[in-house]
């Protein structure tokens, strides 16, 4: 596909597709700053095309629905404004970037050498985050087979049975109570004696007769050959360690930024974050900004990830006219 | 070119047993996010593969039976049955380029 010469480079190039990035595209196509977002591959992980919110069911806390809506509609509906504003989009991912010098280079593909598929005088990081596994050896055996990151997908499979979710957080609970249409007893499984889920949620999975809890242990190992036969549990405090028979296990025990791409390239926390100065979207590198839950490890909402889609729209276009005023001064 | 055949309870084992060619069966179903993101690369990958391997797709809400015969607790699952044995499993959502690598055997 690629040309001869190489593409003149974009204004503005968008890397991931949740809510920041489109809602930056939508903003930087409406700038005329004709970007091309990198939206990323087909997946069944969070990494993927749309982000997180392909993942979940019904979203009521996206103002401007009071009904709810479902995830992966929002995200067709943010993908619909971007396009229609003339956001090119490109069902890549980014394997490679070059932060070094501009305009900045991207590559896409498993072997990225060569030509690069974009060049950019300005970009917007927003390639969200992931759930975390277990990092337990059965993971990758019984994945698919009674293991699950994903109740949306997965729970019809369990209809009539007994399984377990792993996590305590907002998604957890979303995930314990979406499977109580399916299965009989859904067990949560978390390693505080609390939840840090939402006070809304928490109310709902305690006045669930399928929920119960089981607060103070981790999750050993995941047990079974060809599908998950249960899990063996530990006692934080206490090490004592017991068996569950369960035909299901779905993991929520949080995310991790995407962020492997810009490991020495841009500034990061200690725990993959990326660091941008306080009150804007600017990263360590002048010209790249990041936005969503890339850079936030504290409110990771989707309307804070459009919200700051926005200002790296605004940062990005009002940084460009200030490098192109500097020319022609 | 070749379309992708729509199977069901009925018709599975008729299509799948008695096939020539390996056939590559696409469990879904329509609340699934991740097959309707596949859906598109199958229709491609049919298009320019339908001579070697037949592509067929069976909804696991009409079909449950034949889902929980073969396994599938998680979609999308795509099986490749050759002589009516399962041959390949290739389980969640991937890109065209990862798709072609597993499928590799039987174009």
């Amino acid at each position: 596909m690629s040309g001869d010469a190489p593409p003149e480079p974009r204004q503005v190039a968008i890397i991931g597709s949740g809510p920041a990035g489109l809602t930056a595209a939508i903003y930087c196509a409406r700038a005329n700053l004709t970007p091309v977002v990198f939206e990323g591959e087909p997946s069944s992980t969070s990494d993927q095309p749309g982000g997180q919110l392909m993942l979940t069911t019904d979203v009521e806390n996206y103002p401007g629905f009071p009904g709810g809506i479902m995830g992966p509609e929002l995200m067709v509906a943010f993908r619909a404004q971007a396009a229609r504003f003339g956001a090119e989009i490109r069902t890549e991912k980014v394997s490679r970037v070059d932060f070094t010098e501009r305009p900045f280079r991207l590559w896409v593909g498993e072997d990225p050498g060569g030509e690069p598929a974009s060049s950019a005088h300005a970009v917007i990081v927003s390639t969200g985050a992931q759930s975390l596994m277990l990092g337990l050896e059965a993971e990758d055996r019984l994945i698919g087979r009674g293991l699950s990151t994903c109740a949306t997908c997965d729970g019809f499979f369990f209809g009539g049975q007994e399984i377990a979710v792993v996590g305590g957080g907002d998604s957890a609970m979303e995930e314990a109570l979406f499977l109580t249409k399916f299965a009989t007893k859904v067990t949560v499984i978390h390693r505080r004696d609390q939840l840090r889920a939402s006070k809304i949620m928490q109310d709902r999975a305690f006045a669930s007769d399928r929920i119960e809890f089981l607060w103070n242990h981790i999750v050993a190992d995941v047990l079974g050959t060809e599908s998950v036969e249960g899990v063996r549990v530990r006692h934080t405090e206490t090490g004592t360690e017991r068996t569950l028979p369960l035909a299901g296990l779905f993991i929520a025990i949080g995310h991790r930024p995407n962020t492997d791409l810009f490991r020495g390239s841009l500034a990061m926390k200690s725990n993959g974050y990326l660091i941008t100065e306080p009150g804007s979207t600017r990263t360590n590198v002048p010209g790249v900004f990041a936005c969503g839950d890339v850079q936030d490890d504290v409110y990771r909402q989707a309307v804070t990830a459009a919200g700051s889609g926005c200002m790296a729209a605004i940062d990005a276009e009002r940084w460009l006219e200030a490098q192109h005023d500097a020319k022609h001064r | 070119m070749a379309a992708i055949t729509t199977l069901s309870s009925a018709s599975f084992d008729e299509t799948v047993g008695a096939a020539m060619k390996p056939v590559l069966v696409d469990f879904w179903a329509e609340w699934c996010g991740p097959c309707k993101m596949i859906a598109p690369i199958l229709d491609e990958l049919a298009g320019e593969h339908g001579e070697s391997i037949t592509f067929a797709k069976l909804n696991v809400d009409d079909s449950p039976d034949i889902a929980r015969r073969h396994g599938v607790m998680s979609i999308p699952t795509l099986i490749v049955f050759k002589g009516g044995e399962a041959a390949t499993r290739i389980v969640g959502a991937k890109s065209k380029a990862a798709l072609l690598e597993d499928l590799a055997e039987f174009l």
